[in-house]
């Protein structure tokens, strides 16, 4: 199967650069090469932290953990595993050369003060004008933790969503706007589907490109209107 | 004033009912596991609890509240796949949770120690967490009022003190303890080790020893 690069000029006519939905790992690959060299990043928990397995060493990303670390390596094993040295997540990780450790303030106000280029989080519902909803579902019998999810969503310069493109039941969590309770509003710029990318911003959502449909195809899955994106600025 | 004690029980003596106690630690790292241990001895109970989470397994925090001590926690994320003995009480209606976003929760703790009324901030705006709490628009983006969280006692774990009390820490294991210390009226540290005053490069320190009021060497 072949992914193709973010930087493709993407005519309506070839908007399809997959003959198939994609997975879960092709997706996560798709997400690293469309990570700008040099950026420092934070991935969510869950399938976001796929990322980090494609990420080439040439790209220079420095990934921040919020527990307070910037430069942070892969998972740890055997004699690497160290109490001491765990990400958000709370599984060992190791150091890169170059690694920093920091407090907790200071960690969140790396992100706060929008000193991250990108965060990568797991979404149930994002809405057509970037709403976000990722914490909370809402059931009466629920018990709500937040962890870092709204600081990350309001404070990185771009938020990139990936998630399946609809739910167990065959709906589509891109929705006119969020029924789950909001992390953060408008601060969604791209989601990242099994089925499709998507742009999202206060004009409405862009469709970069689809994978295994057409966008009228697509169109019929997700109910709010889409359009082709223009190849800048994609 | 510094004082430097012989057991994790000295150290938590003079904690009353009712206190508001900050625990630092981030999962099981920086977690002070042993001061946690000597304050479930000590008997203190109706305690409000403020760490980033609400226990795990059957060890430290997760007991204190298992035994009907914390009337509140103050925290980010208490669900967690082993945090059966919260998950109860809470379900049960027996404890008292402020759930507050990780960001605000550190810059909150921030703000009390550095003397700061409160402050503004987007992380929230328009969400759950942020009812009943005054926002403003500044700089084009709606921001919520947020308000120092103080403590009686902050109970963190650091890796070396020196004589003056000033401390370093090990790796992510810091997380909440710099800013739990400068936080609480009274700061209890248990630490790996102690080295005479000087034995400690002043360019490395993280906590300077004037946050710190009692110091207990743990094995």
């Amino acid at each position: 199967m072949s992914v193709q690069s973010n930087d493709q000029t993407a005519s309506p006519a070839g908007i399809r650069t997959s003959e198939k939905p994609l997975g879960r790992d092709d997706l996560a690959r798709l997400v690293a090469r469309d990570i700008k060299p040099g950026s420092f990043v934070n991935l969510g928990i869950g399938q976001p932290t796929l990322v980090s397995n494609y990420l080439e060493p040439e790209q220079d990303i420095t990934l921040h953990t919020e527990n307070g670390m910037l430069g942070m390596g892969p998972e740890a094993t055997g004699d690497q595993i160290d109490g001491d040295l765990i990400n958000a997540g709370k599984i060992p990780v190791t150091e890169l050369p170059g690694a920093s450790y920091f407090h907790h303030a200071d960690s969140f106000a790396i992100m706060r003060g929008g000193h991250l280029d990108i965060c990568v989080l797991g979404a149930f519902q994002v809405s057509a004008t970037g709403d976000l909803a990722n914490w909370h579902t809402g059931a009466p019998d629920a018990i709500p933790a937040v962890g870092g999810a709204m600081d990350l969503a309001t404070g990185a310069k771009d938020v990139f969503v990936m998630m399946t493109l609809l739910t167990r039941e065959g709906i589509s969590k891109l929705v006119e706007t969020c029924s789950y309770p909001l992390t953060g509003i408008g601060c969604v710029t791209r989601v990242y589907t099994d089925r499709a990318v998507f742009l999202t911003g206060p004009d409405g959502v862009e469709v970069r490109e689809t994978f295994g449909c057409t966008l009228e195809e697509l169109q019929d899955m997700v109910p709010v209107p889409l359009r082709a994106a223009s190849a800048a600025g994609s | 004033m510094l004082n430097f004690v012989d057991t994790v029980g000295e150290a938590v003596a003079g904690i009353k009912d009712g206190s508001t106690v900050m625990i630092g630690g981030f999962g099981n790292a920086g977690q002070p596991f042993e001061l946690i241990d000597a304050l479930m001895d000590c008997g203190a109970t109706g305690l409000t609890v403020v760490n980033n989470n609400a226990g795990q397994g059957d060890q430290g925090l997760a007991l204190l509240i298992k035994e009907g001590r914390v009337k509140k926690m103050i925290c980010s994320f208490p669900r967690q796949s082993d945090s059966w003995h919260f998950d109860a009480k809470f379900r049960a209606g027996e404890i008292e949770l402020e759930l507050v976003p990780q960001g605000n929760l550190a810059e909150r703790i921030r703000a009390a120690g550095a003397g700061i009324g409160g402050f503004f901030t987007p992380t929230g705006y328009g969400t759950m967490l942020a009812e009943g709490k005054e926002t403003r628009i500044l700089d084009g983006r709606g921001q919520v009022f947020e308000t120092p969280i103080h403590a009686d006692v902050a109970l963190i774990k650091a890796f070396t003190a020196d004589g003056k009390g000033n401390l370093v820490y090990r790796k992510t294991a810091r997380n909440f303890g710099p800013i739990m210390a400068a936080a609480a009226k009274h700061t209890i540290v248990q630490v790996s080790g102690i080295v005479p005053t000087g034995g400690l490069d002043p360019e490395i320190i993280v906590t300077p020893g004037i946050y710190v009021n009692s110091i207990v060497k743990v094995a």
